[in-house]
């Protein structure tokens, strides 16, 4: 049973990425993607990481992407809709399907690890369920990651203010 | 005395070069201008050549007191090249070769010093002249003192060097610098073939010394084919350095140095060079009949070409010249057909009398102002009497009239190359013929007869002048003595070089003597009638064989074309297709070809940032496949 | 395990490729950082897919980061292309060729 809703949401996923890079319409473009990410957050819940699955819908799709609706509309002008081909097509798709190529070759040859980190999903229900334990985990031994997190979405705070500010023709000293 | 003195004399030269070299530096070419006079600088000269000269007649003196073994002095120098296997030291050795060489060379440079004093007098610059004969003579006596190839070739090359200085010495004029040139030139074609001669030595027998190498030779198998080889190479050194065919072509040509010049140089001593390297080498050329063989036939030949070609020259040095060329046809004769002592007793007799025709021709010269036509002399028997006397005993000598010097020597190398081979003997009579021929034709044209000149004050020459003439024309009569058949001096004091002489009794001996005067004497004869009445306007006996032979056969004309306008298209074709367009042409076109290479690879860089992205995926692709290839 | 570890993977290397593909061959700048959020994205899922299949809670963690790192590049990105727009004004990627070479 889950692994045919597993197949399910790969589908939605893998169609929903392909429009996202084949519309012309960046909202278009911005929709399909937020499709993919509830897909994803299905993946995620599958998988038993039901904190990330919660903070994908929470972040990607609830707080960037409405941030990309809202650039898209400030710049998007629809009478230049039409966007001349990409002139590399010829040599860029066959690349990338030997790259894919060359990962599933890894990924299928490469012998399944026997390590058991020990946070086998019964343990997890033992602590607390998953949350705790990712917050457990957090705050013990990623606590500085954490801070510098903190300070990097400070940064990223500023700079986009910095950088998207209008400037005023008003001088300095006045 | 010991080794030291023999080193004395060898640097007295080289005291006078020095000397006066410095001398004319300091005082006339650079700062004050004030000339360095011929007495002075002759003075100089001349006295450092009579030093060596009494050095080397007392030596020769106190030889003659020794028992025959003994007869040798060395002087062991310092290492001079010392590389592995190859051990030279500067070493000389004077014994009984080396010191008749030094004798003749010191005694006859000497008075040519002497000569030179009066006849450079009006010569702006006397001083760089008397320090080049004084450096000759020094490379001289290294050539005949020298122990070993390389002493030999340091004295070899460096009297070619001062034949160059010394024949372009008036270098003002094209003409005569490019006479020093040739000469310079064809000589070094004879010294590559010395120098392979030198190598084979080397690499055959180990050692370049002569004593060692006369040990190593005697003692050798199996190294005939070298030996012949050895022995062709020196003897293309030789016939450079000693003008036979065809590396003669320089010795006319160096007629246009001055005429004390032409006597020292090339009448008694450089061009005798080849004749000594092959005689104190004999142990090496006895081995090698071929070369023998061929070295007579050269020398026959060379002799009777060069005695045609003189037969029509007007220029009074240019006879002498040939005449000079075909008498070194003699000695190689004579040491082509085994008679090494024939050889250096000719070369001996020939240092005399052709440095006595060569400073007479030069006291003709200057006293007839510089004219050196000799249709326009005629009856100098009047106004130059003492040189009239002193030429005539020359002119007899080189006819080969006894008892005179010239007859001796040239008989005995006639009579051992009727030995050799008839033919030789042949070329060798008709040569002597030809010789008195041409020679009488010299001296009737210069001092019989009618006077052509009637314009031109003639002056005797001045006592510095007469005396080495006079000097001269004594050896010139007396040194014949040296040699007479079967109670030869010479023979026995050179024993130790050649070996035992052997004097086979034969009734060959007389008849071919009295031939062989009988044929100069019928030269003189009929020299003397057909020019007796001499007319220079009149047509002559055979008009195109006399062009052709005036003219000097055409060789020069013909080496020309063969040699420099060959290599003359060689090089332009080298120059202009394989260095332009082969050699450039690739060079500027791996320039171009690494700019189109760049250009071709500009344009990669598009400016669009996704062709550079997917440039680094191509990388990453083939890195990792190129792992994953490697991984199995 | 609901499906084999790499099929899993797989699909996010198809996914990560997909959003390749659209980075080489877009030429609106809007599009491509989103094809950028996708390749992030199908990160997110290798590494969930790692713990889920080594049963490990450290690969979430890293997920944590890794949202919160995208989250934050996609605002200095998109600020980035509103101060482009306001001089360019437009958005074409291939309007964007001052480092090219001028032949």
């Amino acid at each position: 049973m889950p692994t045919l809703f597993f197949y399910a949401f790969a589908v939605l996923a893998l169609i929903s990425s392909i429009l996202v890079i084949v519309k012309k319409d960046p909202v278009a473009s911005a929709l399909s993607l937020i499709l993919v990410f509830f897909a994803f957050a299905g993946i995620y819940a599958l998988l038993e990481a039901h904190l990330v699955a919660a903070l994908q819908i929470l972040v990607y799709a609830g707080a960037v992407m409405v941030l990309f609706v809202f650039v898209i509309m400030l710049l998007h002008d629809p009478r230049k809709l039409s966007e001349k081909n990409a002139t590399g097509a010829w040599v860029a798709v066959p690349v990338v399907l030997l790259f894919f190529t060359q990962l599933v070759m890894v990924f299928r040859d490469s012998p399944v690890s026997s390590f058991e980190g020990g946070f086998s999903p019964e343990q997890i229900e033992v602590w607390g369920g998953n949350t705790e334990v990712i917050a457990e985990t957090m705050f013990s031994k990623y606590l500085f990651p954490f801070e510098l997190i903190s300070v990097l979405l400070l940064a990223a705070m500023v700079g986009a203010i910095a950088l998207s500010k209008r400037h005023s023709q008003r001088s300095w000293n006045s | 005395m010991g080794s030291s003195a023999m080193v004395g004399m060898v640097l007295f030269p080289w005291m006078g070069f020095l000397i006066n070299g410095l001398g004319y530096w300091f005082f006339q070419s650079s700062s004050h201008q004030k000339k360095w006079s011929s007495a002075v600088a002759g003075s100089i000269g001349t006295l450092c050549m009579l030093f060596s000269c009494a050095l080397a007649w007392n030596f020769f003196f106190q030889f003659l007191g020794l028992p025959a073994e003994a007869r040798v002095l060395e002087y062991a120098g310092f290492s001079w090249i010392s590389l592995g296997k190859l051990q030279v030291d500067l070493g000389l050795r004077l014994d009984s070769l080396s010191s008749l060489f030094v004798c003749v060379i010191t005694l006859v440079g000497s008075l040519i010093h002497l000569y030179s004093i009066g006849y450079m007098k009006e010569d702006p610059t006397p001083g760089k002249f008397f320090a080049y004969l004084n450096l000759f003579c020094f490379f001289m006596l290294i050539l005949v003192l020298g122990d070993s190839f390389p002493v030999v070739f340091l004295g070899w090359e460096g009297v070619g060097l001062c034949s160059y200085l010394l024949i372009g010495y008036w270098y003002q004029d094209q003409a005569k610098a490019q006479a020093g040139k040739k000469a310079f030139l064809v000589n070094r074609i004879g010294d590559f073939g010395f120098l392979l001669g030198v190598f084979l030595v080397f690499t055959t027998f180990g050692t370049l010394a002569f004593e060692p190498l006369k040990h190593a030779v005697l003692n050798a198998v199996g190294v005939e084919r070298s030996i012949q080889w050895i022995c062709g190479l020196l003897f293309v050194g030789c016939m450079g350095k000693s003008a036979q065919i065809p590396l003669y072509i320089w010795l006319p040509d160096a007629m246009a140095g001055p005429t004390p010049v032409s006597a020292l140089i090339h009448a008694a001593t450089m061009v005798t060079s080849g004749i000594y390297l092959v005689t104190r080498l004999n142990f090496l050329f006895t081995l090698a009949p071929w070369v023998l063989h061929t070295m007579a036939w050269v020398g026959a030949f060379t002799a009777f070409f060069a005695a045609s070609i003189a037969l029509c020259q007007r220029d009074i040095k240019k006879v002498l010249a040939y005449s000079t060329v075909s008498q070194l046809g003699y000695m190689f004769l004579g040491c082509g057909v085994g008679a090494f002592g024939a050889g250096v007793f000719h070369v001996i007799t020939h240092a005399f009398f052709k440095a006595l025709l060569f400073l007479g021709a030069g006291s003709v010269i200057h006293g007839m102002h510089e004219e050196q036509d000799l249709f326009k002399m005629g009856g100098l028997r009047k106004e130059m009497p003492h040189t009239f006397l002193m030429v005539a005993l020359g002119w007899l000598a080189i006819c080969g009239i006894p008892p005179f010097s010239g007859f001796f020597s040239k008989d005995e190398i006639l009579g051992h190359a009727f030995h050799g081979s008839w033919g030789l003997w042949v070329l060798g009579v008709i040569t002597a013929a030809m010789t008195a021929f041409y020679m009488t034709r010299f001296f009737y044209l210069a001092f019989l007869g009618r006077s052509r000149h009637a314009s031109v004050h003639v002056h005797e020459s001045g006592w510095n002048m007469l005396m080495p003439l006079q000097v001269l024309g004594f050896f010139s009569v007396f040194a014949g003595f040296l040699g007479i058949p079967h109670a030869s001096w010479l023979e026995h004091w050179l024993e130790p070089i050649l070996g035992l002489s052997i004097h086979e009794p034969n009734g060959m001996e007389w008849p071919l003597m009295f031939i062989s005067v009988l044929a100069a004497v019928l030269g003189m004869i009929w020299s003397f009638s057909k020019y007796r009445r001499f007319d220079p306007c009149e047509a002559q006996a055979f008009p195109r064989l006399a062009h052709f032979l005036e003219h000097q056969g055409y060789v020069n004309e013909g080496l020309h074309t063969l040699f420099v306008v060959a290599l003359q298209r060689v090089s332009f074709f080298a120059w202009s297709v394989l260095d332009i367009k082969w050699i450039d042409g690739f060079v500027l076109g791996v320039s171009s070809l690494a700019t189109q290479l760049g250009g071709l690879f500009r344009l990669l860089q598009t400016g669009v940032v996704q062709h550079y992205l997917l440039m680094v995926l191509m990388g990453l692709l083939m890195s990792t496949g190129y792992w994953m290839y490697v991984q199995g | 395990m609901i499906v084999e570890s790499w099929i899993l993977l797989s699909f996010c290397a198809l996914i990560f490729c997909v959003g390749l593909l659209g980075v080489l061959l877009r030429r609106n700048l809007l599009v491509i950082l989103m094809s950028i959020e996708l390749m992030l994205n199908a990160i997110n899922l290798t590494f969930v897919s790692f713990s889920y299949q080594l049963q490990d809670i450290h690969g979430q963690v890293c997920v944590f980061f890794v949202i919160a790192l995208a989250a934050s590049e996609s605002a200095v990105g998109l600020a980035l292309v509103i101060a482009w727009f306001r001089t360019m004004k437009t958005t074409d990627t291939y309007a964007m060729q001052y480092l090219r070479e001028s032949p």
